[in-house]
This record gives structure tokens, C-alpha cells and sequence, in this order.
């Protein structure tokens, strides 16, 4: 692959053990090195009060004016509600066969939703949706497969369903576009 | 599925551009924005979307209007309306005018995402059901080829090889003899059947109406061009155009069909974009080419060009022992098209269908069968259901004697053997007839 280093960007509070654990298997799942560092940004500035949300374009629009020059890529972790303007929420969004992508854990926790906290499938959901969103980077597009994680998911459930991992066919695919 | 869609966001605001693009972009379609409607319809001229997500609120030329000019340019294009400002009036304004449905901002991920889906869905299905009536068009005719002369054969074994290759072919034959019929056996025998195979009949259409027919044109590029419309090279990418009565086309046609065949590329009349079209061509002619190009008639560059590979038609006088079949097959096919039993044909009708020299062809028997199935009795074909049955007379009689024997018996039986009336039929007196019945050795048949 072309790409040498994956950046994780924490705008969260997130402990090092949690941000060393995903960066442990990012890096096995694209063979890549992984490193994590604190955010360098101020969240607030993208918040909407009338939605109560954060810009996610805003946001992604921002990490990637500051994006590390090179064959890095660069995503942002957060704890806050992301948005985009045309919809009412994002686990999170990336910019296809660019440097830069985002994603949010406030929407995958089980509080959301009612239900008692679980922080190992929390870790999975935000695992997958990471992985994911770094996919879109390398160009791959929403996969067909029901267990390929680059299939398209709008709710937590969608996401629990898929496996970590990329299917073959999407492998294969970012292989030839990196390479 | 997403591969082949093509979506248009139309919105004034840059964020609800940028976010629709990546979405979709992630989902593997083909996205293009434009900022307001000018800028849309613009585009929408040069290139067909599929579907277009359109603004309701944008300065300028609001939604809805955009949405009726866009359907005046391409009215299979899907167009869905957004807007922030939901009304159930201008819901109901924008469902009229013929739009796919109604979505107010912000959505719902997973109904943006059905939305398209089942616009894509329904896209599909439009197109799979276009290329299921060409096949069906093309794969019901192939069991029509009637024949087991020698002839036939050839021509048929000719038809299974050429198909496998991409070369070019002309069928040449006399008028009626199925020269359309052998394009869509080489094309459903061919890589390219599941594609479309379009006929177009040149002797038809004037030249500017040919010219139209085959590069499409675009809206407004002459009277009464109301759209824009795709030609028949275009709708033939994939497959085979069939150029039916090739030998008619004008010298400047000649000129412009040299330069699509040589470059695959052509420019739709009053456009300026170069269309790339992957086709392959079969023409067929009742004329003489090559003596039309030894008197200046036609291109000589075109002529080589198309005559890669030429199939004659053998006329049905040079394989005869064909008829029988044709007959058998066409009385079957119209019996059962008129829902009625199948009946047989009378010896005599058959012999004389097969010493008849039928200058149409199988067209010719098929609707000589199609006549006497109509007019006659609904148990058999008779001699005298055909046009000709009437006047004819029997052309296995060879000699004079044999000819006045056979007259002669036909009246007697018709009138029951009265020997007055028949005579007086005969325009002959009564010994006459009694000496001639004498001669011929005839007697009444006794039931």
C-alpha cells in the first residue's frame, strides 16, 4: 500500500488503554502502523445550538485543513452527537479516497437507548465504525456483503451485525487502489 | 446496482451539497453538484442523470420549476425534492407535477437511504424490463428460420459462425426472403444478445430524419425537437444495429456512417459532445452494392467497410423443397394465432404452391397461408383458397386429350351427369359430349 501511517486524532475523553487497544487492531486489520495523539482542536466552535449537535462537516472540513502532509491518514474521534446538515445524526463520515475521516461513540452506546452500558460491545461498535470510516479513505465504497464492516449502516443494530473485518472482495479492492 | 446510477444534487446551501455528495459518493454512485437551477438545467443538458435530489427554496428558479424543465429535457430522470420549509402544498404541487416523492431536511439516515434505494430500485427494474422486450423480440423470431434444403443449411451454418466474431455483415437477398430474420439469428447467437439489437429501415426515413434517427439529437436542434433523444447508435451500445436497405442511403449519409463505423464515436445533431458507442453492424440490401459502386452510387471506402462478411439469401425458387415446411409452419402458426385447429393443406394446393415461382418469397407464402386459412372452410386448404386456385389450371396435365378428359368430367359431375345440360355447358351438342365420353372411356362414379 502506498499509505504508511493511520493518525488517530482523541477530541474526547478517552483513556489510553482504550485508544491503544483500537489502535492495536486498526493496524492489523490494514497492516499499517497506528499511532493516537490529543485533539488540537476546540470542539465547541462547531456546535449548533439550534440542533444541539456538532457540524460534522464543519469538523472534517477543519481536521483536514490540518492534516499531516504525506501518507497519513488522519481520523478524528469524538464522544460528542455529530450531524451533517441533511441528516438528523452520523456514527461518522470520512472523505472518500481522501486523508481525513470522523467518528462519534455518542450515538453506540447502549444508553442511548435504554439498555444497560456495555463497554465491550461499545469498544466493538466504535472498532467498526473507525474502520470503516478509514475504508472510505482508501476508496472502498459501501459493501453488499451483510458481514463485510463496509456495509452501510444506519442503525447500532446494523453495525452489530457486521463483522470487523473486511470481506475478501472489499480486500482485494483496496489492495488494487492502493497499490 | 450503485455503479451504474447517476444522482444530481441540486441545493443552493454548500453543506447540504457537501454532505449529500459524500454520502452517496460512500454508497458507490456517480455524484455531481450544482449550486441553483441554471446551473442544473445546464448540466442536465449535456448528461442524463437518473436521479436528481432538488431544493424547493433557492434563489432564482425555484425547485419545482426546475423540476418541469428538467422533465422537459429528460422525462425518465427521477427527481426527488427537498426542502427545509415543509408544505403539504407544495408536497402536493411537486407529487403532481411527476416528481418520484418528497423528503423534508434534515432526513432520517436510513429513509435517505431507502429513498434511493428503491429509486435505484425502480431504475433498474425499467431498464432490465427494456432489455428483457428487446431480447424477447430478438429470441422469438430465431426458431422462424424455415429450412432444410441445402441451401438453407449454408446459410444458416454461415449465420452460427459469423455470429461468434464482431465483424461486420451483409445480408443480401431478394425482397421477403428474411434478411431481418438472419441479423437477429447472427445477433441472438452472438456475445452481444443480452443487449439491444435496433433495427433501422434507411429506405424509410429522408435523410435529415436518418441522420436524426441514427446520431439523436438534442433539444431544440430543430423544429419540433421537444427533447433531447438518444439515436440508434446510442441505444445500440452493447449490442448490434441492424441498417436495413443500406443500398438507399444518401452520399452525405455514406460519408457520415464511413466515419461512426471507422471511430465509434458520433456527434448527436445540434450537440457538441463526442458519444462513444460500442456496436456492431449488419446491413442487408436487395440491391447489387458492388455494381452501385462501380457506377459511382455508392462509397466504394463504406462498401469494403461493411462487406467483411457477406450471406446470401437463396429466393425460394432455388429451394423449393423448403415450401412444404413453410406451408406446414405458417398454417400452424396462424391457426393457432386465430385460435383454431390446426388443418391440413389438400395435395393438389400443395403442388401447385410448389411449382408456383412465389416473386415475394416466404413473405409471399406466408400471407397466401394467412389468406386461405381466412377465407376458407376450417377443415382444409383447398386448391381454390388460394388467390390464384380459381384461374388456374392444373399444370400436371400436359396434353390437349387430357386436359378436354378432365374438363369434361369436372362439368359432367357437376351436373349430376345429365348429359343435356352438360353438353349445353360445354357449348357442344349431345353427340358430341356422348362421343367424346365414348372416347375417353368415362362413367358416372356410383356412391
Amino acid at each position: 500500500m502506498k499509505k504508511q501511517s493511520i493518525l488517530l486524532i482523541s477530541f474526547g475523553h478517552f483513556e489510553n488503554d482504550f485508544l491503544a487497544k483500537i489502535a492495536d487492531h486498526i493496524a492489523s486489520e490494514f497492516l499499517l502502523p497506528v499511532q493516537f495523539e490529543e485533539n488540537p482542536l476546540e470542539v465547541n466552535e462547531f456546535y449548533d445550538p439550534t440542533r444541539r449537535q456538532y457540524d460534522g462537516n464543519k469538523i472534517l472540513k477543519k481536521l483536514n485543513s490540518l492534516s499531516l502532509q504525506g501518507d497519513t491518514k488522519t481520523l478524528g474521534l469524538f464522544e460528542v452527537d455529530l450531524f451533517i446538515p441533511v441528516l438528523t445524526y452520523i456514527f461518522g463520515q470520512a472523505i472518500f479516497k481522501g486523508n481525513t475521516g470522523i467518528a462519534s461513540l455518542y450515538r453506540l452506546k447502549n444508553e442511548q437507548y435504554g439498555m444497560k452500558p456495555d463497554e465491550k460491545l461499545l469498544f466493538d461498535r466504535f472498532e467498526k465504525v473507525i474502520i470503516h470510516e478509514l475504508g472510505h479513505t482508501f476508496g472502498l465504497v459501501h459493501c453488499y456483503s451483510p458481514v463485510c464492516v463496509m456495509r452501510s449502516s444506519t442503525y447500532v443494530e446494523d453495525i452489530d451485525q457486521k463483522n470487523k473485518k473486511l470481506c475478501m472482495k472489499c480486500r482485494t479492492e483496496i489492495e488494487r487502489l492502493e497499490l | 446496482m450503485a455503479d451504474k446510477i447517476s444522482i444530481l444534487i441540486v441545493d443552493d446551501e454548500e453543506s447540504v451539497r457537501d454532505s449529500l455528495y459524500n454520502w452517496f459518493i460512500e454508497d458507490g454512485y456517480h455524484v455531481d453538484c450544482a449550486e441553483n437551477a441554471k446551473k442544473a438545467l445546464s448540466i442536465v443538458e449535456s448528461k442524463n442523470f437518473d436521479i436528481i435530489l432538488a431544493d424547493i427554496k433557492m434563489p432564482g428558479m425555484d425547485g419545482l420549476e426546475m423540476h418541469r424543465r428538467i422533465k422537459s429535457i429528460n422525462k425518465d430522470s427521477i427527481v426527488i425534492v427537498m426542502t427545509a420549509f415543509a408544505s403539504v402544498d407544495t408536497a402536493v404541487q411537486a407529487l403532481k407535477d411527476g416528481a418520484y416523492d418528497y423528503i423534508t431536511k434534515p432526513f432520517d439516515p436510513d429513509d435517505l437511504s431507502h429513498l434511493i434505494r428503491n429509486a435505484a430500485k425502480q431504475i433498474s427494474l425499467t431498464t432490465e424490463n427494456e432489455a428483457l422486450k428487446e431480447k424477447v423480440i430478438s429470441l422469438e423470431n430465431i426458431e422462424d428460420i424455415i429450412g432444410q434444403s441445402e441451401a438453407m443449411i449454408n446459410v444458416l451454418k454461415e449465420v452460427q459462425s459469423v455470429a461468434q466474431t464482431n465483424s461486420s455483415v451483409i445480408i443480401t437477398g431478394e425482397s421477403g426472403t428474411g434478411k431481418e430474420l438472419i441479423a437477429r439469428a447472427i445477433h441472438s447467437n452472438s456475445s452481444r444478445k443480452f443487449f439491444p439489437m435496433v433495427t433501422v429501415h434507411c429506405g424509410a426515413l429522408s435523410e435529415d430524419l436518418l441522420e436524426s434517427e441514427l446520431f439523436g439529437h438534442e433539444k431544440g436542434a430543430f423544429t419540433g425537437a421537444m427533447f433531447n433523444r438518444k439515436g440508434r447508435f446510442e441505444m445500440a451500445d452493447g449490442g448490434t444495429i441492424f441498417l436495413d436497405e443500406i443500398g438507399t442511403i444518401s452520399p452525405k449519409m455514406q460519408i457520415e456512417l464511413l466515419r461512426v463505423l471507422e471511430s465509434k464515436s458520433f456527434v448527436r445533431v445540434g450537440g457538441n459532445k463526442e458519444i462513444k458507442s460500442d456496436f456492431r453492424v449488419i446491413c442487408a440490401t436487395n440491391r447489387d452494392l458492388k455494381q452501385m459502386v462501380e457506377e459511382g452510387n455508392f462509397r466504394e471506402d463504406l462498401f469494403y467497410r461493411l462487406n467483411v462478411v457477406n450471406i446470401r439469401i437463396p429466393p425460394i425458387r432455388e429451394r423449393t423443397e423448403d415450401i412444404p415446411l413453410l406451408v406446414d409452419y405458417f398454417i400452424k402458426k396462424y391457426c393457432t394465432s386465430m385460435s383454431r385447429d390446426v388443418i391440413p393443406i389438400d395435395p393438389a394446393a400443395l403442388n401447385r404452391l410448389k411449382e408456383h415461382e412465389f416473386p415475394g418469397n416466404v413473405r409471399e407464402i406466408e400471407n397466401m397461408i394467412e389468406r386461405a386459412i381466412v377465407v376458407g372452410n376450417g377443415k382444409a386448404i383447398r386448391l381454390k383458397d388460394f388467390p390464384m386456385g380459381k384461374n388456374i389450371i392444373d399444370s400436371s396435365v400436359e396434353s390437349l386429350d387430357e386436359l378436354e378428359k378432365k374438363h369434361i368430367i369436372q362439368i359432367l359431375n357437376k351436373y349430376t351427369w345429365n348429359i343435356s345440360r352438360s353438353a349445353k355447358a360445354l357449348k357442344v351438342d349431345r353427340v358430341t359430349l356422348y362421343n367424346k365420353i365414348k372416347r375417353y372411356g368415362l362413367k358416372p362414379i356410383k356412391e
